[in-house]
């Protein structure tokens, strides 16, 4: 496997001078511009108001550091109370999926169970047609959800792609662990919890990944079920004051004690911040999972 | 990618689980409940059964019930497309209209006008889209400190897991009217870039966003065919005298051609999904005339005019002719020796 090289294996040629510059150019390129405007957005959220002003925008340059537009964005208004939210949300919604999708993985991953088969093929129906979004909305209003944190967390709870990826992983466990546990009288929740769940670190954390980023980036959930505008979580306060461009300062986007103050960050410094916030979760959360993508667990459920 | 990569993505698919009935591995001696010992060959009763696998049944409940709920209801729920719903008498006091809700739909040219935008933008995601991960893949495979290779996938990957609301923010800032690049022109005494809300560089723009999200994360399932690959091959090639772009033609493309035909049928299957927050996002503008798609028609349709039928019945042909696209791709699938979404029974 190539990855298992240090080096150039003995056969392979030296690539030519310029294959080689070319292939380092694209390479470049490519992180350039994934990593450019991430660059861009973070130093204008953290550039000073004088920067700000003589850039004309976005500041390419760094001219000196201010964390006045993330005081600003903290000091309890709009911004604040939607990261709450997503934070909220986000936590609560990653565990919920997390527990029913590993427990429902692993009652359906014991081979010849009770009803296993339709359970399955229930599951695995749900991808080959969506419910539609008017009677699912529908749904979502009778039940009194609307307006309801609840409603950005149970339609979107249970993903059939992540509980099949997880199943596939706890099959391929050797069935003999849970055999002689159960020879011992354990019970199969022990099995879980105590064997099965601490071989599975790495699937496990993959999937509340990938659960958890779902949450966070929530969009049209929230687009359908949520108008009361003080329940917003932070995706829809990005586009409303970022990508919309509403104003600032009219909106209270800010919190009250700045508002009367002084020393406020410039508008856009203020909009580069919540884009910033918006994206450092992901980032950081993701590194630390990131290993384990290498690791076949989503190629063994994508090939299964 | 490591051994685990190429042991797991050969492992026995969850739909290929061993058919042994009653038996789940337990081992025979262990006493019934009933009392007497569960024998090997009989298959135990039903009761006997339940009370041996009640506790799995149980843990799949929260899942089962959370699908019944939210996926099987509402699908249920699409009968208001054969009627004129409106939210007072619910479902069940609703008049009943027959076709009606169809014969409007079929008749309605902004529908019209978003089936071909989806198809449009699902036809220049094929041309211009799928092939950009496998080139990558290729690319990244070739890299060889696997410590830059580490950090090139982690920079590829991130975007994916941005949100479009970030993404399209970002190129607003980038590329649009009052962004970074603009603003360059404008103080050089240059027009400003106009394409971000140029109706005829639409496809280019959403292609390119889609590309930057996507197209890193893309590469994973090329990266594990590519692993899988035989080296043995392309040592003999190289000393037979076959050169890099040789043994690229002969050895790396046909390792990656069933992941290609793979993914290329199940893209036809989902042809009508090109997804939602994207053009919702960018349908002011752009303009209605070239973002709307198929699922921003069905949300404007109801949920900004009140209209529910009216949307159910645009979501109900979009669901249809995917079922029908899914099993047709699978069909063909199957046709070319792969496994597609689910297998032959």
């Amino acid at each position: 496997m190539s990855t298992l090289f240090k080096d150039r294996p003995v056969w392979a040629e030296r690539p030519s001078l310029p294959a080689s510059a070319a292939k380092s150019t694209t390479l470049a390129a490519i992180a350039v511009v994934i990593v450019f405007p991430l660059y861009v957005v973070i130093l204008t959220s953290l550039s000073p108001a004088a920067a700000v002003n003589s850039a004309g925008g976005l500041v390419l340059v760094p001219q000196g550091i201010s964390f006045q537009a993330y005081a600003d964005l903290f000091s309890g208004g709009v911004v604040t109370r939607a990261v709450l939210v997503s934070l909220g949300v986000t936590a609560v919604g990653t565990l919920v999926s997390l527990v029913a999708t590993v427990l429902a993985a692993y009652g359906l991953s014991q081979p010849g169970s009770l009803w296993h088969r339709p359970l399955l093929f229930a599951v695995l129906l749900t991808f080959l047609f969506a419910p539609g979004m008017i009677p699912l909305y529908l749904l979502v209003s009778d039940l009194g959800m609307i307006d309801s944190y609840w409603s950005l967390i149970l339609p979107t709870a249970v993903n059939a792609f992540n509980l099949v990826v997880m199943r596939a992983f706890f099959m391929n466990l050797p069935q003999e662990i849970g055999d002689s546990a159960r020879v011992d009288g354990a019970s199969e929740w022990t099995i879980l919890t105590r064997l099965v769940l601490p071989m599975s670190k790495g699937v496990t954390a993959v999937v509340g990944l990938f659960y958890a980023v779902g949450y966070w980036n929530a969009f049209f959930n929230a687009i359908l079920y949520i108008n009361d505008n003080s329940k917003w979580p932070l995706q829809l306060v990005l586009r409303q004051y970022v990508q919309q461009g509403q104003q600032l300062s009219s909106s209270s986007v800010i919190g009250d004690a700045v508002q009367g103050g002084t020393a406020s960050a410039p508008n856009l410094a203020i909009q580069m911040a919540i884009v910033v916030v918006a994206l450092v979760p992901v980032t950081f959360i993701y590194p630390l999972v990131q290993k384990h993508f290498t690791k076949g667990v989503i190629i063994g459920a994508v090939k299964g | 990618m490591t051994e685990r990569t190429v042991t797991t993505s050969e492992a026995p698919p969850p739909s290929s689980a061993p058919r042994r009935r009653g038996g789940r591995g337990r081992p025979p001696a262990v006493p019934d409940h009933r009392g007497g010992h569960a024998s090997v060959r009989a298959r135990p009763s039903l009761s006997a059964r339940l009370r041996r696998d009640w506790q799995l049944l149980l843990m799949t409940l929260p899942a089962i019930g959370l699908l019944a709920v939210f996926h099987y209801t509402p699908t249920l729920g699409n009968v208001i497309a054969f009627q004129e719903y409106n939210p007072w008498d619910g479902v069940l006091g609703s008049p009943w209209v027959g076709l009606t809700q169809f014969e409007r739909l079929f008749t309605d040219p902004r529908f019209w006008s978003a089936v071909g935008n989806t198809l449009m933008i699902a036809a220049v995601q094929l041309v211009f889209f799928f092939p950009i991960p496998i080139a990558l893949a290729i690319l990244l495979d070739s890299v060889l400190s696997p410590r830059l290779r580490l950090v090139l996938q982690s920079v590829v990957y991130m975007p994916h897991f941005f949100s479009w609301v970030l993404v399209v923010t970002l190129f607003q800032q980038i590329l649009g009217g009052a962004g970074l690049f603009s603003q360059m022109l404008r103080q050089n005494g240059y027009a400003p870039l106009e394409i971000m809300t140029d109706p005829d560089a639409f496809l280019f723009v959403v292609t390119s966003q889609m590309i930057w999200k996507d197209a890193g994360w893309g590469t994973i399932i090329f990266l594990a065919a590519l692993a899988a690959v035989n080296q043995n091959l392309y040592e003999s090639a190289a000393v037979d005298g076959a050169g890099r772009w040789r043994r690229m033609w002969h050895i790396t493309l046909p390792g990656l051609r069933p992941v290609i035909i793979l993914l290329l049928i199940l893209k036809l299957g989902d042809i009508l999904n090109v997804g939602f927050e994207q053009f919702y996002l960018q349908r002011d503008a752009f303009g209605s005339n070239v973002s709307e798609v198929l699922d921003t028609f069905i949300y404007h349709q109801t949920l900004v005019t009140g209209n529910f039928s009216a949307g159910a019945v645009a979501g109900l042909v979009k669901g249809v002719v995917g079922l029908v696209l899914i099993l047709l791709a699978n069909k063909l699938a199957h046709k070319m020796g792969e496994h597609g979404i689910y297998r032959r029974a």
